[in-house]
């Protein structure tokens, strides 16, 4: 069986004025099909970047990078996964409900088809009752539910997530993530989640990519063995302590504070 | 009541008394109205001691009108109490719209009806004062006519008032119009979609929209002819280049994050264009739809000037100014003024149903 996402000696590099900037150096990764996996680092450790160049929003410049064992470029054509930005990027003139429909009109779906998905994404995000809503009457959590919603409708398996939680204040912010939890759980996808909070990339993921920058590496990999079944208080327990120490360890091994200060 | 209106009631007050003393030099029953009018615009002075409601600060202004613009001709000369009861009428106007717009001010975002109250009254005030002076005062009807021997020239030539209209409006304005802004629409899409376009369409455009109206148009009435193409053609070129620039920026209104989406869904450029660009550009395309209304009639106009058949609004103008039939120059005036903020208007109404989304119509955060 293939990896979902299988990265080997990945490198890019950007080229801008002020010379050339190494966002992701030698980074070798393996995704399996079902993992929950964070990406986690301080800001310019390449995480976003990773994610992007899996989308095939940006280009490897060395390395070999396959998803579902195909080139980016012909994954994102196949439609091989859902993006959630770090907005929600709802289109203002749509109303929710053709906010979600807007990837299926795209992909030619009917609209039969379009309506039966648009309403189960939307039962499985809890949106239902809010369809004929435009995006600026809803919360923002409830806006970056409807992209969630939006990346989900054409039920590719692979989702990407980029900070998707990352402008909401905690609460929302821990009320999400258990639903995601659940909806990870339901729906079986495999996930890529890129964050900067070492509680929530502990609480979720099944495996945590530990980043750190200049250049964009990885500095960690961490298999979690916390149970699936995961109450918000599991972040009190020793494990979920010595995971998220361990997280903590990794950041500040890959990154100088006295260099940075 | 705040400061501005306690001294605008002070000095309505004051100066219809003073104005009422100044009245008994004439003969009692000479203007009566106008009389009666001062002694209650010198009552209302009561309001110090008993609040007035602000309907009685409207009767009284409206009073006021009327009592002027039927005295008019009692006393030639006018006396100076009449010029007088023309400043207390007008106070109790000013008046009378100040206290509405506070006390509206709440309701106004929810009823357009209203809104629409503060500007008809302010321009019935401008209009009797514009009357009572050109006919109080005798100016030259040549200077500037009365609007009421405005209304009259209109409704006496509403035939060929609405000959000119169509000639001008119908037949250069609209067409010129929809080819200028259709055409900037479509030359945008392709500017934006080609940077050989971009670096020589753009400029040459520039280029076009620095011609002066006044040069252009005796060239196309030699190209196309005295009757309403060469004019629709001028409207064309003035409206082309607004639409050009607006419709570019609007196309790259759209933030990245939302193209990266279109992008990860694989939508081909069309479906972009159809789905994300063109409805995000849709308060540019507007706006310069909103100018263009306003440049295709002037245009139009302007146009006429270079040559015409025997019809037509800017055709009026320039040789009702020869023939120094003035009246019938500002009567198509207010029909120039009257079709182009209609127009403006139509496109204003337009606009607020298409772009209900954007921040700027719905009146909330981004």
């Amino acid at each position: 069986m293939t990896s979902v996402v299988s990265a080997t000696n990945l490198g890019l590099t950007f080229k801008t004025n002020d010379g050339d900037v190494v966002a992701l150096s030698d980074v070798n990764l393996t995704i399996e099909k079902g993992e929950f996996v964070s990406f986690i680092g301080p800001s310019g450790c390449g995480k976003t970047t990773f994610l992007r160049t899996i989308a095939d929003l940006e280009r490897p410049t060395s390395g070999s990078l396959t998803i579902n064992g195909q080139a980016p470029e012909r994954a994102r054509k196949d439609r091989a996964y859902g993006y959630v930005f770090q907005a929600p990027a709802l289109y203002p003139w749509r109303t929710i409900e053709k906010n979600v429909a807007l990837p299926l009109e795209i992909m030619g779906y009917t609209s039969a088809q379009q309506a039966e998905r648009v309403k189960r994404t939307m039962d499985l995000v809890n949106l239902a009752g809010f369809e004929k809503k435009y995006p600026w009457q809803l919360s923002g959590g409830m806006q970056q539910r409807a992209s969630i919603a939006r990346a989900l409708s054409f039920d590719a398996d692979l989702l990407l997530m980029d900070e998707p939680f990352g402008a909401l204040d905690e609460i929302v912010r821990d009320h999400l993530n258990s639903e995601l939890l659940k909806l990870w759980d339901r729906t079986g996808k495999t996930i890529c989640f890129v964050t900067h909070s070492i509680p929530e990339a502990v609480y979720l993921s099944t495996k945590i990519v530990v980043m750190s920058p200049r250049p964009g590496r990885v500095t960690d990999v961490i298999e979690s063995d916390l149970p699936g079944e995961r109450p918000l208080d599991i972040r009190e327990t020793p494990e979920f302590l010595a995971i998220a120490a361990r997280v903590r360890d990794g950041l500040r091994a890959g990154h100088s504070y006295e260099e940075a200060l | 009541m705040s400061q501005l209106q306690y001294f605008l009631a002070l000095v309505a007050g004051g100066l219809a008394t003073a104005a009422l003393a100044y009245s008994f030099v004439t003969p009692f029953e000479q203007a009566l109205l106008l009389k009666a009018f001062l002694a209650l615009g010198c009552l209302s002075l009561i309001r110090f001691f008993v609040p007035l409601g602000l309907w009685v600060d409207g009767a009284l202004a409206l009073l006021g009108a009327v009592a002027v613009l039927t005295s008019i001709g009692a006393f030639v000369p006018p006396l100076p109490f009449f010029w007088m009861a023309v400043v207390v009428a007008w106070l109790f106007a000013w008046l009378f719209v100040e206290r509405l717009s506070k006390s509206l001010a709440p309701r106004l975002s929810d009823n357009a009806g209203l809104g629409l109250l503060i500007p008809v009254v302010f321009g019935a005030a401008l209009l009797v004062i514009w009357e009572v002076v050109t006919r109080g005062a005798n100016v030259p009807p040549v200077l500037l006519p009365a609007p009421s021997a405005i209304g009259a020239q209109l409704a006496n030539s509403a035939p060929i008032l609405w000959a000119d209209f169509v000639q001008t409006f119908i037949k250069s304005v609209l067409p010129g119009f929809a080819i200028g802004c259709l055409s900037g629409l479509v030359v945008a899409i392709l500017v934006d979609r080609s940077p050989f376009l971009k670096a020589g369409l753009l400029p040459i455009g520039n280029f076009m929209s620095a011609l002066p109206i006044i040069g252009i148009a005796p060239i196309m009435v030699m190209w196309f002819g005295f009757d309403w193409q060469s004019k629709a053609a001028v409207v064309v070129a003035m409206t082309f280049f607004p639409m050009l620039v607006n419709t570019v920026a609007g196309l790259n209104a759209s933030s990245s994050i939302e193209r990266d989406l279109m992008r990860t869904y694989a939508a081909d450029y069309w479906q972009t264009l159809l789905k994300l660009r063109l409805p995000a550009a849709g308060p540019f395309i507007f706006n310069a739809l909103k100018i263009n209304s306003t440049l295709a009639l002037i245009g139009a106009i302007v146009a006429e000037f270079f040559g015409t058949p025997v019809v037509g609004m800017g055709f009026r103008i320039s040789t009702g100014v020869g023939r120094l039939a003035i009246d019938l120059v500002w009567a198509e005036i207010a029909v120039a003024a009257i079709a182009g903020s209609a127009f403006y208007g139509v496109i204003a109404l337009i606009e607020r149903g298409v772009t209900f989304w954007h921040p700027s119509v719905r009146g909330g955060r981004a």
